[in-house]
């Protein structure tokens, strides 16, 4: 239990330094939706169900395809 | 230099946020409403999940806001990528077969399942916002695989206008048959019950339809526009 949690607030924190470290934006909107999946996970096993259920669905799916669908009118590469 | 100050911001903010949090004992619990939600919200509202009770009974008229806010980006982002005239330049290369044909099979059962999410809002996690998000979700599928279609803005208005009247016009009958807006006042029935906890399957669904309609118009509005 708790190597799992632990596990999944380290793979969160990959995920956002990754996130803010990539230069392809589409890679960094990949990582920032993976560190939304690990928290709805987490959430799931501090037994928030109803919060793990919105950020699967808001913020790993729906986010994500908006910033790509952002990243497809600009740019893909950050200078 | 820019980067040495702002990990030194970074260390402070940390700094401040652990130590103000330091003082608060972990765990335990600080305020007595908590307490009775628990204790008695299956009693009060009939609902046999407490977040549900919380969200659309007790506090009500915090999630009639949320939706409202919701409403108001859904309609700014429609005013600024409203039609400006220009011809659409997207071209339409159809999805792959694996995409397609798994789109048509997942979308009815992506459907199915929001409906399930917010209809059993009152029994089961999830709700209004979960199965709205889920449905929308749903539709992000088909402008990922079926390209060609569409969904209709006519009924997607209707849907989000219907909920929001729903929702009000069920918390001012609280006023008309009893004391306060968004009374409940349809009889509980028996908890855990698929027909039970009064209005608050009512107002759940009509939130489901309005968070669903509301964000696959987003994605709509988005798509349209790239």
């Amino acid at each position: 239990m708790t190597f799992v949690v632990s596990s999944l607030v380290i793979l969160m924190l990959v995920g956002a330094v990754a996130a803010s470290f990539f230069r392809d934006l589409i890679s960094a909107v990949i990582a920032a939706a993976l560190v939304s999946l690990a928290a709805a996970i987490l959430f799931y096993f501090l037994q928030a169900p109803d919060v793990a259920m919105a950020e699967a669905a808001i913020g790993a799916a729906l986010t994500a395809a908006i910033f790509i669908i952002a990243i497809r009118r600009t740019k893909r590469y950050e200078e | 230099m820019r980067r040495a100050v702002t990990i030194l911001l970074l260390i402070i903010v940390a700094l401040g946020i652990s130590l103000s949090l330091a003082k608060i004992p972990f765990g335990t619990p600080k305020t007595k409403v908590g307490r009775h939600y628990i204790d008695e919200g299956i009693k009060e509202t009939g609902a046999t999940n407490i977040v549900t009770s919380v969200v659309v009974s007790y506090r009500g008229f915090d999630t009639l806001g949320e939706v409202t806010v919701l409403f108001i980006a859904a309609i700014g982002l429609g005013v600024v990528l409203a039609d400006s005239g220009r011809e659409k330049i997207r071209k339409t290369e159809s999805a792959s077969l694996v995409l397609s044909t798994g789109c048509r099979v997942l979308f009815p059962l992506i459907l199915v399942f929001g409906t399930y999410v917010f209809i059993h809002g009152h029994l089961t996690p999830g709700g209004g916002f979960q199965g709205g998000a889920i449905i929308a979700s749903g539709f992000l599928l088909i402008y990922l695989g079926c390209r060609e279609r569409r969904i209709s803005r006519v009924a997607s208005n209707l849907a989000e206008s219907l909920g929001g009247l729903v929702f009000v016009v069920i918390g001012l009958l609280g006023l008309v048959f009893g004391s306060y807006f968004l009374l409940n006042f349809l009889p509980k029935g028996t908890a855990n019950t698929l027909l039970s906890a009064g209005v608050i399957p009512i107002i759940y669904i009509a939130i489901g339809f309005k968070v669903g309609s509301e964000l696959a118009s987003i994605i709509d509005n988005l798509i349209e526009e790239s």
